[in-house]
């Protein structure tokens, strides 16, 4: 290839490279536009702010986060206190359904991924069609059941709901995750001296750790930012979980916009935190390295 | 350290019969080699007698105790599986650790154990690695330091070898056969490696669907197959096999009229002539021989080269040693001797080894 031909074609592939960044650049703004407009709103003081193209808070204040927060001019009635313990709310619920969800979707998950028992192609199939319906469908009679159970209007009876669509997904996720775990592993910590439990144990459950981690966090953030559920069964503002306070913001009469984003940015953070935490394992190779890759 | 004792194992998947009745009877310190092609049963033989499957019917002995029904981890096996199967969030040192922390070893000696099997396998700088980060050749010493730290009454060996590239499985080889030497262990080793196979074993099982074909020293086996299918399955290139006629002392087709030695001279009727490609010598001059090769191909290897051909019709391999590689050409018809211990007759319709005289009855099949 002569000098000249060479150079187009490096030329060329700049070119290229820069329209894929272009490419990039667009798609990060088109998904941070809607973000940056609420960080926006949440720093600009007052309720309406005027509508513009730049999301950039003109004059930036914090005086509704502080609002939402009940310390400060201005703050809901109840205070910090009301927005502590909804915030608590939250944590219970989405921590609770996530730890029934693993703990439920383990066991079950192990099964149908190592053993060959009646019905367990038929109980799969009940699973997934329960992941077909969208959970709205079933609050009515989760009301009823609930109000029969007296759970309305506590965190238990909203942990319970969200178990129902939290554990079968739980165990979609999980079964694949042992479905990929050598069957080696488990024959070689049983011929070391492990019973099959202690194989699980020892073996399986270290290996599908990252695999825990991440369903466990899935059923976490899903009840974390449940809000038509939790809207049904919650009445009291004692017992709200953040979603479901956040909506009160908005209501037919007003709507406090700026509350509304210092309140959503709040909620959103210690979901952030949670991805950031457990960001390695949702990249990380399951079982790498074990046995011959 | 143990003896081992197979006797009528016989274990069926859904409804295809796996192992269909094997006797095996391996003494104290010996290594055996169970070899067969895919699907033979061999894997599912060495998983039955570590206790990862269950036999249908059959009881397996380990020294004198019935362990048929035992657990593996009752049964004080060690086995080193084709994926190495290390524990992939352990550490060297704690994959070798495991199996003797369940048994409940202290902790001082567990060290000295690891000391010693991190030494004698060249692990001391792999200690603290995660299996990740080893080689495939590393991790195939880790696992087999897993199994000799635990000091096992048996080891069993799942192909342990076939992960591993060409030079690296000769080397390992070696090891192995050095291993067992050192350690005088009883050992139970699976492969479909032909040379692993012949070179490994004090005694040599070849399994065909489920049956024992055949049981011996290697080289008793290699030089007196007891059928077409043993005689087929080791050697490289393999064996020939030339249909013709036995009477007279000779055995007779189209390019074949070879003499039968003593032990086989009586022999009447139609047979099956096998020839390895390393019984036969070129005669000088395309000399009318015992066997009239028709050559398509010469494969030369430099030290020597491989002829192949038809005779007759039937594929056929003969080695060249050293001159007598470099004059034959693809087309030319050359003639053939064969070593008059190089003969072997099977049985057209059985394909077992003619050996003994025939009953007359037999002979004329």
């Amino acid at each position: 290839m002569s000098a000249p031909s060479s150079q187009r074609a490096h030329g060329r592939a700049l070119l290229a490279e820069l329209g894929v960044h272009l490419l990039v650049l667009l798609a990060v703004v088109f998904a941070l536009y809607p973000v940056l407009w609420v960080v926006a709103l949440a720093l600009s003081p007052g309720d309406a702010p005027e509508p513009r193209v730049l999301p950039f808070a003109s004059h930036p204040s914090l005086e509704h986060f502080a609002a939402v927060l009940g310390v400060g001019a201005g703050s809901e009635a109840g205070g910090g206190w009301l927005f502590g313990r909804q915030l608590l709310n939250s944590v219970l619920v989405s921590a609770s359904t996530a730890i029934v969800a693993v703990a439920l979707a383990t066991p079950a998950a192990y099964a149908l991924a190592r053993f060959d028992f009646v019905g367990a192609k038929e109980g799969e199939r009940a699973l997934l069609a329960t992941q077909m319906f969208p959970g709205v469908a079933a609050s009515i009679p989760l009301y009823l059941i609930l109000d029969a159970l007296g759970l309305l209007d506590t965190r238990t009876g909203l942990v319970l709901v969200y178990a129902t669509t939290a554990v079968p997904f739980a165990i979609f996720q999980l079964r694949g995750a042992f479905a990929a775990i050598p069957k080696d592993l488990e024959e070689a910590a049983m011929v070391d001296g492990a019973t099959r439990f202690g194989a699980f144990l020892r073996v399986v459950l270290p290996v599908v750790r990252p695999a825990l981690a991440v369903t466990a966090l899935f059923a976490f953030m899903t009840a974390w930012n449940e809000f038509v559920l939790a809207a049904t069964f919650l009445s009291r503002e004692e017992t709200f979980t953040l979603p479901v306070v956040l909506q009160r913001y908005v209501g037919e009469y007003d709507a406090r916009w700026g509350r509304f984003a210092a309140g959503a940015i709040l909620v959103s953070l210690p979901v952030m935190g949670l991805f950031y935490a457990l960001q390695r394992n949702l990249v990380r190779g399951l079982s790498a390295g074990g046995v011959k890759g | 350290m143990a003896s081992l004792t197979l006797s009528q194992i016989e274990k069926t998947l859904g409804t295809t019969p796996i192992l269909r009745g094997i006797d095996l009877d391996v003494t104290d310190g010996e290594l055996v080699v169970l070899v067969g092609p895919s699907g033979c049963g061999k894997s599912t033989l060495l998983r039955t007698i570590a206790g990862l499957e269950l036999p249908d019917r059959g009881t397996v002995k380990i020294g004198e105790r019935d362990v048929t029904h035992l657990a593996p981890r009752e049964r004080d096996v060690a086995m080193v599986f084709q994926s190495y199967a290390l524990y992939p969030h352990l550490s060297v040192r704690e994959n070798l650790a495991f199996g003797l922390r369940l048994r409940g070893e202290t902790s001082e000696a567990i060290s000295a154990r690891i000391a010693d099997v991190a030494q004698s396998l060249g692990l001391e700088k792999l200690l603290e690695r995660l299996p990740k980060q080893l080689s495939g050749g590393q991790r195939q010493r880790v696992a087999m330091g897993r199994a000799i730290a635990r000091r096992p009454s048996l080891f069993l060996f799942d192909e342990p070898l076939s992960n591993l590239d060409a030079a690296l499985r000769g080397e390992v080889r070696v090891e192995i056969k050095k291993l067992h030497a050192k350690l005088g262990a009883t050992m139970v080793y699976v492969t479909h490696d032909q040379v692993e196979a012949m070179t490994l074993a004090d005694k040599l099982v070849v399994l065909r669907a489920g049956r024992v074909e055949q049981i011996g020293p290697p080289l008793e086996v290699y030089k007196h197959p007891a059928s077409r299918f043993v005689a087929s399955f080791l050697g490289t290139p393999g064996m020939g096999f030339l249909p013709a006629r036995a009477g007279g002392g000779r055995v007779k087709a189209e390019g074949v009229d070879v003499a039968l030695p003593d032990g086989l001279a009586a022999h009447e009727g139609d047979v099956v002539l096998g020839v390895r490609p390393h019984d036969v010598r070129l005669l000088p001059n395309k000399t009318k021989g015992a066997l009239q090769l028709t050559v398509d191909v010469v494969e030369a290897m430099g030290f020597e080269a491989y002829a192949h051909g038809h005779i007759g019709g039937k594929p056929f391999v003969a080695r060249l040693e050293g001159d007598a590689q470099t004059g034959v050409r693809p087309g030319d018809v050359v003639g053939l001797d064969v070593e008059a211990d190089g003969v072997h007759l099977f049985d057209p319709k059985s394909e077992v080894a003619l050996t003994a005289p025939p009953a007359r009855t037999k002979g004329a099949a």
